[in-house]
């Protein structure tokens, strides 16, 4: 009996231990869900931070970015497939920029898991990206967001109250730009 | 009994304590590999004795390279400068994605009159199928696989178990090492730090 009991202790110790309490993560945000606990830095370039609507320096949320939806790309300066698909993500942000319903409620980042600074500019300058891109060099928010491989999308819904719900979450190259910015307008409920 | 019992603890704590201490390292992988990556695990940072310094003269080696042809280190002698990029090995997590990223700043290794070459000590088939997954690569990639991991070894980046460091090295234009980093195989160097390193050749 007390050999069971010490057994299912241990058990219950070994669950604790491997959960996400150990740092490793519990998977990719799911739609419906939330964003992990994180931030960001405040870019420092004028124009960026008046893109996202944020103001002085320091860290911010990502609901706190001034838009209905906000689409985060989780990349690498180092992933083939994130290389390849830069310019279309460029041309999700031209579309937008470009349709007055959309401009302003819909914007774009990009995390650059494993990257530093330095790796991060490296991309925007070779795809020149228009929106801003945060770099994550020491693999945490990677973890945070459930280790995702590379490229992968996910959109946020921000509510005028300040909460948010996760409204995309999903792997991989788009089938088509039209395809993606249609289904990230449609669940964000802007057309 | 009792002993019986706390010995099983301690060896299922012990076992506990050990998976978590295992945890795999951080890598980001691309989609581009899907799920055809082999995850080794944690390896040992290093696990290599190296047999050459900075200052000294870099052993000439002749390889052939994935497109065919062979390449030697001194073929760019008063030519070039030279970047070798040692990985470990093929389909795995690190390495995989080390070379895609230097695929994009072809402009600043031609900044530094730098060319760059890599090597595995993986055989032709293999780097060919691999580097295919990484699009068109501007450098030429070696195979060191017979003998096998020859050249690593005059470098001391052969490991006891076959693969290489992650390793790099910086050969200026005379043929003189000007860098190395035998970098925690776990880890991917930053490109900051190479590149701060070919600059400095310039002077």
């Amino acid at each position: 009996m007390m050999r069971r009991m010490l057994w299912l202790a241990m058990l219950a110790g070994v669950m604790i231990l491997c959960g996400p309490a150990d740092g490793r993560s519990a998977g990719p945000p799911p739609v419906g869900g939330k964003l992990p606990d994180f931030t960001l830095g405040v870019p420092k370039d004028a124009a960026q931070k008046t893109y996202l609507g944020l103001s002085g320096s320091g860290a911010f949320k990502i609901p706190q970015i001034r838009a209905k939806t906000v689409v985060v790309e989780i990349f690498s300066m180092y992933c083939p497939y994130c290389q390849k698909e830069a310019p279309n993500v460029n041309r999700v942000f031209e579309k937008i920029e470009a349709d007055p319903v959309l401009r302003g409620k819909i914007k774009l980042i990009g995390i650059g898991v494993g990257n530093s600074a330095f790796e991060v500019r490296v991309f925007k300058k070779k795809y020149n990206v228009p929106f801003p891109l945060f770099p994550d060099g020491d693999f945490v928010l990677h973890k945070l967001l459930g280790e995702v491989r590379t490229p992968y999308f996910i959109g946020v819904k921000i509510h005028p109250d300040g909460s948010h719900q996760v409204i995309h979450s999903r792997l991989g190259a788009f089938e088509s730009v039209e395809k993606f910015l249609d289904e990230i307008v449609k669940t964000s409920d802007l057309k | 009994m009792k002993t019986r019992i706390n010995s099983i603890f301690l060896g299922f704590l012990g076992a506990v304590l050990l998976s978590l201490a295992a945890s795999p390292a951080a890598f980001a992988l691309s989609d581009a590999y899907k799920d055809n990556i082999y995850n080794p695990g944690v390896l040992k940072a290093t696990n290599s004795v190296l047999q050459v310094k900075v200052g000294g003269k870099a052993p000439d080696f002749a390889l052939k390279s994935v497109t065919g042809e062979k390449v030697s280190l001194s073929q760019f002698r008063g030519k070039k400068n030279v970047a070798i990029s040692f990985v470990p090995a093929a389909w795995t997590p690190v390495c995989s994605d080390q070379w895609p990223g230097y695929n994009i700043v072809k402009e600043m290794f031609d900044a530094n009159d730098a060319i760059l070459l890599g090597i595995t000590v993986d055989n032709i088939p293999t780097l060919f199928s691999w580097t295919n997954q990484m699009g068109k690569l501007w450098f030429p990639v070696l195979s060191d696989f017979w003998p096998h991991g020859a050249v690593a070894k005059k470098y001391g980046v052969l490991r006891s178990d076959g693969v290489t460091e992650r390793a790099l090295f910086v050969i200026d234009k005379k043929g003189i090492i000007r860098y190395i980093d035998v970098h925690d195989i776990n880890q991917r160097p930053p490109l900051e730090v190479l590149m701060g390193e070919l600059e400095k050749l310039k002077d």
